[in-house]
């Protein structure tokens, strides 16, 4: 297949190109929901994305917690922004590094004004951001503008077999392309932790892997029971024929395909720094906690292979999901954008797989909804280390 | 291309994994090597149902099983060519 050169993107300000054009009501803190969810009801296309964190947070938990918001509110697919918090100096800690962008963005804080002012205050701002942003058009970016992130959940044998090897071939022809790759699961890639780290560009980059993932495998010895061979592989797991946690780490690592190596190992939420490449997250394996780090990052489409059928979705960042499993293509059918489960009947091959997945990944880019979006999943969860102040 | 019974990542794995219903006793099974599309057959020695492996080799106790071209453990117990590998007879090199 020919690969496409360019897709249709909006041109950021800041020379990253977005996918989407949102202009997103962020709350500094959980309290501040009900004013920024106000906000978003009175103003038509605006996007309100409440949770459940930002109050009494400390060290470097409270700093990844910045990140993650800032990181949401410079991220290309928003268009502007406007910050709720409770308190002024969060709130403008948030506004200042989001407009380092040069994107639109204004804060406003309940603490002195009430929410009924606040809410008033903030959607006539809302509605200015909203009418400029829709004035923005799609224009012709090269593929190298694009940055994809991957992770893979409710797994199974088929994962294994065919839909995280589709990823992988893209992205072994996307790599070379200048595309922004990510990929995450510290916990995950445990039983192919080695050579996982032989994937890394150099041995620097190598080492710093096997010390992101060694930080981890010391925190789950610290607090298991056992040796986790009763958690990993898990009972379904077992049944659905996987004997190993190497198998299934291998399977899992199938995504970064066969010849890409990473070239930096980020933090969670980092923002990487190197220049076009693959790079490794130290995220949790959960499928929420990732793609928000990841989305706080800066990728703008995620992919999502499943084989049960994970039905993620995430608030300003696309999820592109697609199965090898013909019974969760057929039951889930509302969820999955690409069936691959002709690989398993020999009826599709590994690059029919990757170039069909980059086409509805670069469709996706262009603008077409993904399921998760059509069905208004707008998963937002924040990673928290430890328990606040 | 014809049908497939089994699917083998890489070519150096020495287990396969099953992708139709269930193979039975003396099935005659083909097998798709993904990694350079080469066509394999083997002799199914029992029952062995989907997403399970099956082994292309005999293996005797020690023995390293190689999936996606990696060691995803080692054998516990020895198995006949052609025999499901699992639980009974592989176990984790991790812990």
């Amino acid at each position: 297949m020919n690969i496409p050169k360019t897709f249709m993107g909006y041109k950021r300000e800041n020379g990253r190109v977005g996918v989407r054009n949102y202009v997103i009501i962020l709350p500094v803190d959980d309290i501040s929901n009900a004013c920024a969810e106000a906000v978003g009801k009175n103003i038509n296309g605006t996007l309100a994305i409440p949770h459940s964190y930002g109050r009494l947070q400390f060290g470097e938990d409270l700093e990844l917690f910045f990140r993650t918001i800032i990181g949401t509110g410079k991220n290309p697919n928003v268009a502007a922004v406007i910050v709720i918090g409770i308190e002024p100096k969060w709130t403008k800690r948030v506004v200042d590094a989001i407009a380092k962008t040069g994107k639109p963005v204004e804060g406003f804080s309940i603490e002195g004004h009430g929410d009924i002012t606040t809410t008033m205050k903030a959607s006539k701002k809302a509605q200015e951001f909203v009418q400029w942003a829709s004035e923005k058009q799609r224009v012709e970016c090269p593929l190298s503008d694009l940055w994809i992130s991957v992770k893979c959940g409710e797994s199974d044998t088929t994962s294994g077999l065919a839909s995280n090897p589709a990823v992988g071939n893209l992205m072994d022809k996307l790599e070379p392309l200048g595309v922004n790759l990510c990929f995450g699961e510290t916990s995950e890639l445990t039983g192919a932790e080695k050579v996982c780290a032989t994937r890394g560009k150099s041995t620097e980059i190598s080492k710093k892997f096997m010390s992101t993932w060694s930080a981890y495998n010391d925190f789950i010895l610290e607090n298991a029971t056992n040796d986790l061979s009763e958690s990993q592989p898990t009972a379904g797991n077992i049944a659905g024929g996987l004997t190993t946690i190497e198998e299934k780490a291998f399977g899992n690592l199938q995504k970064i395909g066969k010849k890409v190596k990473f070239i930096d190992v980020l933090g969670p939420a980092e923002e990487p720094k190197k220049g076009a490449g693959l790079y490794f997250m130290d995220t949790s394996s959960a499928a929420g906690e990732c793609l928000t780090l990841q989305a706080a990052a800066g990728y703008t489409v995620h992919l999502f292979p499943t084989g049960q059928g994970n039905i993620i979705g995430n608030a300003i960042e696309p999820v592109v999901k697609l199965t090898a499993n013909p019974k969760t293509a057929t039951t889930m059918s509302e969820h999955i954008d690409l069936d691959v489960s002709k690989i398993l009947k020999r009826e599709m091959n590994l690059d029919q797989a990757g170039d069909a997945l980059i086409d509805v990944t670069i469709k996706t880019a262009n603008g077409r909804l993904t399921c998760a979006e059509a069905l208004g999943h707008r998963e937002f969860i924040i990673t928290k280390l430890y328990r606040s102040a | 291309m014809p049908q497939t019974d089994l699917i083998i990542h890489d070519e150096k794995d020495n287990v396969a994994v099953v992708v139709i219903d269930k193979t039975s006793k003396n099935q005659e099974c083909i097998g798709w090597v993904m990694e350079n599309d080469k066509t394999i057959k083997i002799k199914s020695i029992s029952e062995i149902s989907l997403g399970h492996k099956i082994a292309l080799q005999d293996f005797k106790k020690g023995d390293t099983i190689l999936k996606y071209g990696h060691d995803i453990g080692k054998v516990v117990a020895s198995i006949k060519k052609g025999d499901h590998v699992h639980v009974h007879n592989v176990k984790t090199k991790k812990w």
